[in-house]
């Protein structure tokens, strides 16, 4: 079930007029010389040269995106220590430079910010779960057995989501063919419904669910210690023995709410995580790899601690990074693989296999361009019938843009500061507070702003809308906690979101400081925050199971009516705070 | 209350393991000790606590004390932490949150035919490290590991 013929033909047209080369993605077990120039490759970029004998494909966080999307990456992910001016943070020109992209190329439009609205439009949408399919089921045909990975935020992130359940994600997925799937929105559906769905739809697609770091704890006293799920499994690809172990996002019920997955615990646990890959090897595998949703500054700390893992390709953090990083440890190498996010992307890992040992490996990371992909059928008919019964409301145009709407990024982006003005005006309060969540989708500037855009913003099983009373003393403990998250020079102490956005509220923040020293300068509308003063703050997304100060306003019906009383929205008044120490840092364009 | 009594069982059992009577100090301490140790539970710095309890706040570092404990809390209220060690003849291990008000948390005296291993729930209010210290062969030993404790919510 391979394209056609002529759709191929017409793909490789379009493709080499449009510069589509994924030079920079072809990647070989010999490494690509710096500063090698781009070329344009003469045959179809989705034709991929053989390599190995065992292949995996992978995508991840696409947050419930069935349709096409615009999806505008980051202009600002900073990286701090040793972070700094490495993959994942590398934006804009510094990411281009990097892997050998052309200005204004199709890859420049799929992995960079740059020049967004011109370049989406000169391209097209990205994405899509009826492209996808196409995309998996031609690689499937190219490479017999390859198995098809899902790295998680898969059920959470769109109005269908959200109204089904999870339920139109699930079918989506079994249709799609995936294999092996690790979790984390996944959790916000609350334990019983993850395992009504692990246990029939997957049980009976023969989709296994691994996360290996996820235990019962004391709350489940006969059970403590035990898997919830399978660590791992076993799959064979061309007779030989594959171990997948699954890493759920370990801070789950930290950055989620902890109550609707009481009895369970996380953590990222590398002890547990060798024992898991030691078992996996004694067991027969030939080649192990983690599907991770640790976030990709995580899994690199993991591969240079935790030794015998071959890949681990991963996700949360939303990176799209279309080379491995070969990361040393006291064991060998491992490769890390980071792809994407919003169905974008479909890495494809091919390993050479020998004598019970990796012997090298290629990697491409496939921007799903629509416009080069014929929709699978089976698939569009799917989603059309998943959104049928909500295609009047997620149709329903609220305003019209004048700029580009995104989310994406360390500090407010667009959409967040139509959130946060949203959250002032209708809630009536001085200071607000919006999640950085790296979901979301785009809009292009003259688009109408639908339903179904709000709810990729803010579709989650937990949206009340909150007013309290905070000092300016608990205001800067909040900031300091978030940017301590995002900023700390270790990994395992980051939560893989972003700087929480702030609407009223100006300040400094200096990412190289230590905990609790990086925010100052504090201002409202001019005058420094006094902290023993209280202020009246609006915000969203509690994980608390009563959270204080509930308005019994869900999110987006707050954005909505705030977006059909404005009628058209002009961004003129961005709050990003001032930075402070990053001069010159490749994380910022 | 189902609460308290799973972590009381659950006190039970690592108490099994450390030949102690009393966990998570769920038990008055008047009935576990008959000269409960003030100076050192009352001890408002590490420095204090370790005098109060182990005679002295010099205890060597030492790599053969493991200790087990998230890098960011679940729930600040109930952190689980195990210490163990291979170390011959360990008489005790203190187990201190570093900024806590009070920070002793517990201290385990263990016969010498018991496995230098316990496990247990401590309460912390803010990041800080975890501090065990182990007495062995009349000696002081020492390792930490930081625990965040943070406020939660906005993850990716």
């Amino acid at each position: 079930m391979s394209l056609s013929r002529r759709e191929f033909l017409q793909l490789l047209a379009t493709a080499s007029a449009a510069g589509f080369s994924l030079t920079g993605c072809d990647k070989s077990s010999t490494e690509t010389p710096a500063g090698v120039k781009p070329q344009k490759t003469p045959g179809n970029p989705y034709e991929l040269a053989p390599y190995g004998n065992v292949s995996v494909m992978h995508y991840t966080d696409c947050h419930a995106q069935l349709l096409p999307v615009w999806f505008r990456e980051p202009q600002i992910n900073l990286g701090v220590g040793s972070m700094y001016g490495n993959p994942p943070h590398l934006v804009g020109e510094h990411f281009l430079k990097e892997y050998g992209f052309v200005p204004g190329s199709m890859e420049a439009n799929a992995f960079t910010f740059l020049d967004f609205p011109e370049l989406s439009k000169k391209y097209g949408k990205i994405g899509g779960f009826a492209h996808l399919a196409t995309l998996v089921k031609n690689i499937r045909a190219q490479r017999p057995g390859a198995l098809l990975l899902d790295g998680g935020d898969t059920w959470q992130g769109s109005g269908t989501s959200l109204w089904t359940n999870a339920q139109d994600m699930v079918d989506a997925q079994i249709k799609l063919g995936v294999d092996i799937m690790t979790p984390h929105w996944e959790m916000t559906f609350g334990a019983d419904r993850v395992k009504e769905i692990v246990d029939n739809d997957f049980a009976k697609a023969g989709i296994d669910f691994v996360a290996q770091n996820v235990t019962y704890n004391d709350e489940d006293f006969d059970r403590e210690g035990e898997h919830v799920f399978k660590p791992y499994v076993m799959r064979e690809i061309n007779g030989v023995p594959v171990a997948i172990i699954g890493q759920a996002f370990p801070y789950t019920p930290i950055a989620n709410p902890r109550h609707m997955v009481s009895s369970w615990t996380f953590g990222i646990n590398d002890g547990e995580m060798q024992e898991t890959v030691d078992d996996a090897r004694s067991n027969g595998a030939q080649a192990v790899i983690v599907i991770s949703h640790n976030g990709m500054d995580v899994d690199l700390k993991m591969a240079s601690r935790v030794t015998g893992i071959d890949a681990i390709m991963g996700g949360h953090t939303h990176d799209a990074i279309p080379k491995p990083v070969v990361v040393s440890n006291p064991g060998g190498k491992t490769l890390v693989t980071n792809a994407g996010s919003n169905s974008k992307f479909l890495g494809v890992l091919d390993l050479d296999v020998k004598n019970g040992k990796v012997k090298g490996f290629q990697y491409k990371l496939l921007p799903v361009f629509a416009n080069l992909i014929e929709p699978d059928k089976d698939m569009q008919d799917l989603i059309t019938k998943i959104r049928a019964p909500y295609q009047d409301k997620l149709a329903e145009e609220l305003a019209i843009t004048d700029d580009t709407l995104y989310r994406r990024g360390n500090f407010n982006g667009t959409f967040d500061q139509v959130i946060v003005d949203a959250l002032l005006e209708v809630a009536d309060a001085e200071i607000a507070f919006s999640p950085g969540f790296r979901w979301g989708v785009s809009v292009l500037p003259g688009e109408a702003i639908t339903v179904d855009h709000v709810m990729t913003q803010t579709a989650i099983t937990y949206p009340q809308v909150t007013r309290n009373e905070m000092s300016g003393e608990t205001i800067k403990v909040i900031l300091e906690d978030v940017a301590d998250n995002l900023f700390n020079e270790d990994p395992y102490y980051q939560q893989g979101g972003d700087m929480v956005r702030v609407g009223g509220l100006e300040y400094t923040i200096d990412p190289t400081a230590a905990a609790g020293k990086r925010i100052s300068d504090m201002t409202l509308k001019g005058k420094p925050i006094d902290p023993g003063r209280n202020y009246a703050v609006a915000g969203w997304a509690s994980v608390q199971e009563t959270p204080a100060g509930d308005t019994g306003l869900a999110i987006w019906d707050v954005v909505t009516q705030y977006l059909k009383d404005q009628k058209t929205i002009k961004v003129n008044n961005l709050n990003t705070p001032k930075l402070k120490n990053v001069e010159g840092n490749p994380g910022l364009g | 209350m189902n609460t308290k009594r799973r972590l009381f069982l659950k006190g039970s059992m690592a108490a099994g393991v450390a030949g102690v009577a009393a966990s998570a100090g769920l038990l008055t301490p008047g009935m576990v000790l008959a000269a409960w140790p003030n100076q050192a539970f009352d001890a408002k710095s590490v420095a204090d606590a370790m005098k109060g309890i182990a005679g002295s706040a010099d205890a060597a570092a030492s790599g053969d004390i493991k200790i087990k404990a998230p890098d960011i809390a679940e729930n600040g209220a109930v952190v689980p932490v195990t210490v163990s060690t291979g170390m011959a003849g360990v008489e005790s291990i203190s187990i201190l949150a570093s900024k806590n008000a009070t920070p002793l948390t517990s201290s385990y005296t263990l016969g010498s035919a018991t496995e230098a291993f316990v496990s247990t729930r401590i309460k912390m209010g803010k990041t800080a490290d975890v501090i065990a210290v182990v007495k062995a062969g009349g000696k002081l030993y020492q390792a930490k590991k930081e625990v965040k404790v943070t406020i939660g919510g906005c993850g990716g």
